[in-house]
This record gives C-alpha cells, sequence and structure tokens, in this order.
C-alpha cells in the first residue's frame, strides 16, 4: 500500500461529510484560547481561514507580502462563483455540482473532497450575502446567475466583473472585525520563507518583513499555506507579479509531497502578447464566452490579408469565417471547457489562420449578441425593430451593462474598440491544478500543517470548471478546515506556547539567512528576470499546451542548466536590511527553478493526455472523437505525489489510486 | 520613443530624498507604464545601481497596489485607470515625465515611490464589515430580495480599490471618497442597516486620528480615482453621520 493515506471518511458520499463532522474531536471555546494558528496567504482561503478560525478563539497569525490583505490575487477574478444553489430551476443540484467538477476534472481528483464541496457551495452565498458580498441582481431584486464553460446549467453568481474582488473584499471585512478585536494579529508585507518542524510537527514559520528586511520567527500548534498558486513559473502568466511557490516549495522540502505539479491551465480567453518587454498577460474573463462567438477565417489568404492589415476583420463575410468551437462540438459549442477551447486555439493558429501581427490570436466576436440583444430591448421597449443604427445602440448598452469594464480593460490594453470591432484574444497560463497533497482533512504531509486554496491539489482534477477556484478558496476556509483542524488542535490543548528560541528555529532560520546572504554578495553579471524570462520559454515551448517526450526530456536538461547558470550569475543589487524587491524576486525565482524541472519530469512520467495536460502521444486515432485527448485509465487513475530528495530529479513519486464509486469514469465529450 | 524620467528617490522612511533624473530611450507605445520602468530597473542593475522602488502587483486595475504620481495627476493623463494600465501611448517623444510617490501626511514613504497605506487598513477595522459570524448558518440568499437599483448602486461603491490615489490628489489630502464608498456600501444594503450608526461614527473618527484633512468638496478626487467612485458617495457619508450623530 502506499503511504499516503487520503483519510475519507467511510459511508455513502452523501453522509460522508455530515457523519465525520458528528465524529470529529472539538475544543472547547476556553482552550481555543490557548492555540495559536498561523495562515500564510490571505486570499479567499486564508483570509476566510482566518476569519473564521479567529471567530471561534483560537489566536491567529496571518502573512501576506502585500501591503494589505485585501490586495491577494483573488481580488482579481473576474467571472464569477459557482453553487448549486439551483435558483434557476434548471436541474442543478449538489449531486450535478459534484458530477460536473469531476468530469470537467477529467476524473483526475478525489470523489470524496469534490462531493463536500459542492455540498457547502451553497453556504458560500448565504454567507456572503450577508457579509454584503453585492452580487447581480435582476429587476425583482433575486440573486442574477450566467453558464460557464463546461456544464448546462446556470449556476454561476457575479458581481460584473470583479467577482473575485467582491468576494475578497467580503473575506477581508470578515478578518477586519477579527483585527479590530485583537483576535487577528495582520503581517502585511511579510514573506514566508520556511516552514519550521518541532518533532515532526508544523510548529512555526520564518517570515522576512519586506520593509525593514528583518528575518523573524513566528510559532504556533499548526500552520496554514494559503498561498495561491504557480502559474508564474512561466514568467508570462495571468497571476500577479508577486505570486509564488515559494511558500509551497518550502514546505515541500520540508516533507510536503507535491502533487501533480504539471497540471495547469491554460485559459482561452486571454489578451495576446503584444510585445518582449510583456511582464505579465490580463485574462478576459471567460463569462464573454456566454456571449460571444469565436471564429477565424476559414481562407489562410483571408488570414493573412487580415494580418497584414490589408483586410478588417468586419469585411469578412459570414460564410467565410470559421466558427470551430461551433463546428467541432455542436453541443457545447463556445461554452466548451478551457483546455479543450485553448487547445482548439492553438491548432487553428499553428494552422495558419492566427489573426494579429504574430499570428497567435483568434476572434471573440459580439456583433451577434449585440444584435440579439438589441432586437430583445427594442421589442421590449415598443421601438422599432428594423431601426439598424438603434438595434446596435440598444444592443451594445446590454453588452455594456454586462461586460462594460472587460471592454474598457481591453481598449486600455489593446487600443481598439471591442463594441466595433472583434477581440482577439490567446490562450494564457491562468491556474495550477496541481499543489500540495492534502488528505481528506485538507493536511500535508507534514503534521499540523495544512494547505487550502490553489496552494492545494485536490479538487480540480486535471482541470478545473470556471468559477470553481473562489468556490473552493471560501469552502476551504469558511467551511472545511475550521472544522478538521480543530479536530487535530485537541491534542494541543495542554501543550502550551511554543517557545521560538529550539535548535530547530535556529537551523531554519539559518538556512533562510544563509540563501539571502548569497544572493546579495553572489555579484553575478545578470538580472533575477533574465533568468525568470528564459526558464518561462522553456515552461511555455516544452511544457505548455501541448507536450511531448522528445520536448519534455529536452526541458528538464534546460532547466537544470538555467539553474545552475543562475546561481552562478545571477545578481541582486541594494542589502539585506531594507526594502528590496530584487532580492524577494530572487528567491521566488530560484523555486521555480526546481519547481520547473518537477513540473517537467511529472509531465514525462504522465504519458496520457488528461484535462489541461495534453501529450501529442496520446490522440484518438479514429472515430467521432478523432484528434482528441486520449485518456489512460488503465494505467494512470492515480494522483501523483511526489516526495522530495534532494535535487528535482532525485524526487520520489508516490501514488494514490484514485476510485470512482459514484460516477462511471468515460471519455469527456462535448460534442 | 526616448524620454526624460525625472524620479522621486528615497532610501527609505528617515532619509529625504530627491529627484533624479534618467534619460530613456527604445519605449514602445504598447508597453504599460510600470513597463517601461520595468526596462529602466534591468539597465539600473546591468548597471550596477540601485532599481526604483515602486508598489505593484496584479497589473490589471483592480488589487490597488500600484500608485504614482505622474506629471501630477495620481495615475498619470489617463482617466479610469490605474498606473498599470496606464499605456505609453498616452507619452509623446522626448517629453519629460515626472515620477512622484502619492504623497500625504497619513501615507509615509517607504522608500522611492512605495508608501504606507496602512492606515486605511485601520479605518477599515475601526468599522469597515457587517457583524455576521462565518458559521454557514445564515439565511437563504434570496431571503431578502434586492431592488436591483440599490444593488446597483452599492456595487458601484465597493468597486473602490484602496489606491489611495483621491487621497493623494487632494489639497487637504482628506480620505472621504475611500471611506465614504465603504460606508455607502453597507448603507445602501439591508443587512449593513443593523451597525450603520456606530460604523460611520468609528469609521470617521478613525480616519481624523489618522491625519486625514478635511473634505473642502474640491471634487479633484472624484476626477481622478481610477474606478470612478462618485461624490454622492461623500454627500451620503454625510447624511449618514449627522444621522448617527443626532441619535447619540
Ligand atoms: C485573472 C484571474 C481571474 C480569475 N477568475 C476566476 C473566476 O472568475 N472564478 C474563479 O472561480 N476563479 C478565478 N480565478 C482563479 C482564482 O482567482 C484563484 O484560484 C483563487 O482566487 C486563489 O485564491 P487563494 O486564496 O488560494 O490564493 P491567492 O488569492 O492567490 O492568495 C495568495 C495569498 O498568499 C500570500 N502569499 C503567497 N506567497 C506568500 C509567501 N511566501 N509569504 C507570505 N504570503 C504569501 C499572498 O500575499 C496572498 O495573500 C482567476 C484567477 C486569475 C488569475
Ligand atoms: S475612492 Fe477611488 S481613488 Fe480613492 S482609494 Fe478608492 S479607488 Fe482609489
Ligand atoms: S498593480 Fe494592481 S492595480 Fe495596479
Amino acid at each position: 500500500m502506499s503511504i499516503l493515506d487520503s483519510k475519507i471518511p467511510n459511508g455513502p458520499i452523501a453522509d460522508k461529510w455530515t457523519n465525520y463532522k458528528n465524529k470529529i474531536n472539538l475544543v472547547n471555546p476556553a482552550n481555543k484560547r490557548l492555540i495559536d494558528v498561523i495562515v500564510v496567504g490571505t486570499g479567499l482561503a486564508g483570509g476566510s481561514a482566518a476569519a473564521t478560525l479567529a471567530e471561534l478563539g483560537y489566536n491567529v497569525k496571518a502573512f501576506c507580502f502585500q501591503d494589505s490583505p485585501r490586495r491577494a490575487h483573488s481580488i482579481a477574478a473576474q467571472g464569477g462563483i459557482n453553487a448549486a444553489k439551483n435558483y434557476q430551476g434548471d436541474g442543478d443540484s449538489t449531486h450535478r455540482l459534484f458530477y460536473d467538477t469531476v468530469k470537467g476534472g477529467d476524473y483526475r481528483s478525489r470523489e470524496a473532497n469534490v462531493y463536500r464541496l459542492a455540498e457547502v457551495s451553497a453556504n458560500i452565498i448565504d454567507q456572503c450575502v450577508a457579509q454584503g458580498v453585492p452580487f447581480a441582481r435582476d429587476y425583482g431584486g433575486l440573486l442574477d446567475n450566467r453558464s460557464f464553460g463546461g456544464v448546462l446549467v446556470s449556476r454561476t453568481f457575479y458581481a460584473k466583473g470583479q467577482t473575485g474582488q467582491q468576494l475578497l473584499l467580503g473575506a477581508y471585512s470578515a478578518m477586519n472585525r477579527q483585527i479590530g478585536r485583537g483576535k487577528i494579529k495582520m503581517y502585511n508585507r511579510h514573506e514566508m520563507l520556511d516552514v519550521v518542524k518541532v518533532g515532526g510537527k508544523a510548529r512555526g514559520i520564518i517570515a522576512r518583513n519586506l520593509v525593514t528586511g528583518e528575518i523573524e520567527r513566528h510559532s504556533a500548534h499548526a500552520v496554514v499555506l494559503a498561498t495561491g498558486g504557480y502559474g508564474n513559473v512561466f514568467f508570462l502568466s495571468t497571476n500577479a507579479m508577486g505570486s509564488n511557490v515559494t511558500a509551497a516549495w518550502k514546505a515541500h522540502k520540508r516533507g510536503a509531497f507535491f502533487a501533480n505539479p504539471c497540471y495547469t491551465q491554460i485559459h482561452p480567453t486571454c489578451i495576446p502578447v503584444s510585445g518582449d518587454h510583456q511582464s505579465k498577460l490580463t485574462l478576459m474573463s471567460e463569462s464573454l464566452r456566454n456571449d460571444g462567438r469565436i471564429w477565424v477565417p476559414k481562407k489562410q489568404e483571408d488570414a493573412e490579408a487580415i494580418r497584414t492589415g490589408k483586410m478588417k476583420p468586419t469585411q469578412l463575410a459570414e460564410e467565410d469565417r470559421d466558427y470551430y468551437l461551433e463546428r467541432r462540438y455542436p453541443a457545447f459549442g463556445n461554452l466548451v471547457p478551457r483546455d479543450v477551447a485553448s487547445r482548439a486555439a492553438k491548432e487553428r493558429c499553428d494552422a495558419g489562420f492566427g489573426v494579429n501581427k504574430t499570428g497567435e490570436a483568434v476572434y471573440l466576436d459580439f456583433a451577434s449578441a449585440i444584435q440579439r440583444y438589441g432586437k430583445e430591448q427594442a421589442h421590449v421597449k415598443g421601438l422599432d425593430e428594423n431601426d439598424k443604427n438603434l438595434i446596435i445602440e440598444l444592443g451594445r448598452d446590454v453588452v455594456k451593462t454586462k461586460y462594460g469594464n472587460l471592454f474598457q480593460m481591453y481598449e486600455k490594453i489593446v487600443d481598439e474598440n471591442p463594441y466595433e470591432t472583434p477581440m482577439m484574444i490567446y490562450p494564457a497560463v491562468h491556474y495550477t491544478m496541481g499543489g500540495i497533497w492534502v488528505d481528506y482533512n485538507l493536511m500535508t504531509t507534514v503534521e499540523g500543517l495544512y494547505a487550502i486554496g490553489e496552494a492545494n491539489f485536490s479538487d480540480h482534477g486535471a482541470n478545473r470548471l470556471g468559477a470553481s477556484a473562489l468556490m473552493q478558496g471560501l469552502a476551504d476556509g469558511y467551511f472545511v478546515l475550521p472544522y478538521t483542524i480543530g479536530d487535530y488542535l485537541s491534542q494541543d490543548i495542554r501543550t502550551g506556547a511554543i517557545p521560538t528560541d529550539s535548535p530547530e528555529f535556529e537551523e531554519a532560520e539559518k538556512t533562510v539567512r544563509d540563501q539571502i546572504e548569497f544572493f546579495i554578495n553572489n555579484n553575478g553579471t545578470k538580472t533575477v528576470d533574465h533568468f525568470h524570462k528564459r526558464l518561462g520559454k522553456v515552461m511555455w515551448n516544452k511544457v505548455g499546451m501541448s507536450r511531448n517526450e522528445k520536448g519534455l526530456s529536452e526541458a528538464i536538461k534546460e532547466i537544470k542548466e538555467i539553474r545552475e547558470e543562475f546561481w552562478k550569475d545571477v545578481r541582486v543589487p541594494g542589502t539585506a536590511d531594507g526594502f528590496n524587491s530584487e532580492l524577494a524576486k530572487a528567491g521566488r525565482v530560484a523555486d521555480f527553478l526546481e519547481l520547473g524541472e518537477l513540473f517537467a519530469k511529472d509531465a514525462l512520467e504522465r504519458s496520457e493526455s488528461c484535462g489541461g495536460h495534453f501529450r501529442e502521444e496520446s490522440v484518438e486515432l479514429d472515430g467521432e472523437q478523432k484528434g482528441e485527448a486520449k485518456r489512460d485509465d488503465e494505467n494512470f487513475t492515480y494522483v501523483a505525489a511526489w516526495e522530495y530528495k534532494g535535487e528535482p530529479s532525485d524526487a520520489v513519486v508516490h501514488k494514490e489510486k484514485l476510485v470512482y464509486e459514484n460516477i462511471e469514469l468515460k471519455q469527456r465529450s462535448y460534442k | 520613443m526616448n524620454l526624460t524620467l525625472k524620479i522621486w528617490r528615497q532610501k527609505n522612511a528617515k532619509d529625504k530624498g530627491k529627484m533624479v533624473e534618467y534619460p530613456i530611450s527604445g519605449i514602445d507605445g504598447d508597453m504599460s507604464f510600470l513597463e517601461m520602468l520595468d526596462v529602466l530597473n534591468e539597465e539600473l542593475i546591468e548597471k550596477g545601481d540601485e532599481p526604483v522602488a515602486f508598489d505593484h502587483d496584479c497589473r490589471e486595475g483592480i488589487c490597488g497596489m500600484c500608485s504614482l504620481y505622474i506629471n501630477g495627476e495620481a495615475h498619470g493623463p489617463d482617466r479610469l485607470v490605474t498606473t498599470c494600465q496606464l499605456h505609453m501611448r498616452k507619452f509623446k517623444d522626448g517629453e519629460t515625465i515626472y515620477i512622484e510617490p502619492f504623497r500625504a501626511n497619513a501615507f509615509p514613504v517607504v522608500k522611492d515611490l512605495v508608501v504606507d497605506r496602512s492606515s486605511f487598513d485601520r479605518i477599515q477595522h475601526a468599522g469597515g464589515y457587517i457583524s455576521v459570524n462565518t458559521s454557514g448558518n445564515t439565511q437563504d440568499a434570496n431571503s431578502i430580495p434586492i431592488e436591483k437599483e440599490k444593488a446597483d448602486a452599492a456595487f458601484n461603491a465597493a468597486a473602490c480599490i484602496g489606491c489611495g490615489a483621491c487621497v493623494a490628489t487632494c489639497k487637504n489630502s482628506s480620505a472621504m471618497l475611500f471611506v465614504s464608498a465603504k460606508v455607502s456600501q453597507y448603507a445602501l444594503l439591508p443587512q449593513g442597516e443593523v451597525e450603520a450608526k456606530d460604523r460611520v461614527l468609528n469609521m470617521v473618527h478613525q480616519m481624523d486620528l489618522e491625519g486625514f484633512g478635511n473634505c473642502t468638496n474640491t471634487g479633484a478626487c472624484e476626477v481622478e480615482c481610477p474606478k470612478g467612485i462618485s461624490l454622492e458617495n461623500i454627500a451620503r457619508m454625510n447624511r449618514e453621520y449627522i444621522k448617527a450623530s443626532m441619535s447619540k
């Protein structure tokens, strides 16, 4: 048997969580006051966890690297959050959300965790509304919903294109209440640089104060990592500039297994790269696919004419356009899951149908939506339905209320008006399904160390459905971790405060200090970004949207070389005893350079295609699904959890077999 | 484009600080303002100098981390954008650009262009929340319908990103636009009513303690606010404040 114990409770899937909650050990309120918990990260996952744990009575210390918890990258989520409320009466239910998530994840997630997520999802919406989160409403004053890719119901709640912002501000407000009461001590502009284990248990962290440069020791009875995803290993992604793998990687080095590092989501609707100066990519929410139609020209010569500026997209006749998603996937059309939509865009562009200067862009067109809405409005208002200009005007107004801020964002970046000419989009790295391995309790393989939100691996399998990350973050933080961590902490009521003068803290602090000193004194010739960009190129070209054995083997070698050169030749200016962004960045890139190699190694081992992981060697050769990704359930229905053994190449894989008792494994078909 | 940058350099909070001139060339109109600073910083590091410190994270106008006072305007010359969304096509070849931090007594400089805005957080600790526990035992989300118009107005107020441009722009360094946005969001929702009085009194009290100035209705904040937060919020907060003070 594998050494991984997922600790899934017994019983029928629908009763597992309730039975579990009825049986766990509780900590009485007076004793909670004797227990300290560290929460690293204040995004949706960490913010909601910190607030809830403090409310329950624990003493919480929370950390983030930004200048305020309100700025965690969850703030950038645009489209929405799923919940099985069935307010639309369209047949939604806990089971359907569970099913959609497992199927969307291409049957590579753990059933019990996903079911629990679906089960608590409805509570999230109730909770957020009670906190004053201003979700979109219809004219009757009730909550409005939209649809996201990969599903046939309308279960996504939203707040214009700023859902993540509003949810995070909700969690932030809950934190503020506890900060005001003194139950959370907030450490802004602090970066966690190591986990401290005492007697095999996680008992604290080492953090650097990013303003003063001080290295600090913080102890607690349990440590929660809510530090987000690692998409920035690609250099260019839709993640914030500071998003990093450091916290997770340091935990990995201290014994936390890293699961499925190669599962990455490449989002189909991002603004294309404009040049070498590019520092990050901007997402255009998936919600746009509710109304936008994706196409490229049918003929290569038209694509060529558009690329060279000889023709405008609006001049191309309807019959000369290839709405390739509608053509290939009639059932789901423009709303196929992200991995499918991304690969289809790449396929068209690689075949020479791309539409911008670089040949790496497709159109997302709102002209038909504007017509449709315009006619509807004219009808409702009793106006002339044949007045073309009026229809366009009315239609644009509707599109504006739905997506106004996204259109504005697009126009500011690209300098084109998307109401008049179709948007250009291209896939970009967006989300990492892989992450720290956790059991049903969300505990890692290090006792007392938990991982929640995007930082863990558990709920989305090989591909995440839109609007499900926000749901998972808040589910973990508000409704799951507060129970599971209590069960663990019940053994610590007599432990007393954890001292920070032990040899373990000493050793961890020294490791951190040594690395910082190394960077400051290295006096190399190349900047941190130089190495980060090179790593990103290898990742994108060889470990990106489509992968093969040769490319992956090369990537492993190349990443190792870049890493060696980095340590020899990186230049970090300034000093260690003050604000120094380059120093912080150097530490993050050092960890990306190790993760990147493990990532490629994981992708190489998994020679099947599943979800966001597409191996060119593994495609359907004939039949209706010809050319589509081919899973290999017989050999790969497992989670690959990697144990650190020094160099990434020495990492050892442990397999958690995935058992499907409630959902039948099937080929994902969106045809 | 070739440009001349005049940038505020200050080692730390104690240092006096000064403007330093940097020529820069090869800037493309499609670059964002911060990407232009990235180019400068790469050059500085390669030369062995210290790069210019500035705050940023999301680079898409939503986290509120970036700041910068550019040619005398918070977030620069464009409207309804943050500095990270400002593009170089808004500038002309040969232009001189002045880049300073957001200045206010309540926003001390940390280094170069980075300021400390924790005063904003402390105002929120004083009352920027609805006291509801996160137990999951709240009532169904649709049990209280909210008029669409009010819900939308609450959303518009809630869109504030806490960047501090309103303060940096105001000749009195007043934080009224920021505070009123939060007060308004809750005042417009039935969920916020219960604590409305204490909330506005406590938040305004903290705002005064932090050393923000008074509002004299110049309206400069509304013009520079990247999220279009409206002055109506200040009027609403004033009404809430008077109502609350009278009933105390
Ligand atoms: C542009 C964009 C749009 C998205 N839109 C949607 C959407 O519409 N719906 C949806 O469901 N999902 C969406 N997602 C995904 C979703 O937003 C994220 O997966 C989710 O918000 C992650 O939340 P989190 O709490 O796990 O981490 P984050 O919000 O990333 O928070 C990480 C926290 O950890 C802290 N941290 C990190 N490292 C350290 C360290 N070393 N030391 C100290 N602190 C540290 C940070 O300061 C921060 O507070 C989107 C993602 C992006 C990038
Ligand atoms: S009101 Fe506007 S300018 Fe002021 S902090 Fe909020 S978003 Fe920034
Ligand atoms: S960097 Fe986030 S708003 Fe500018």
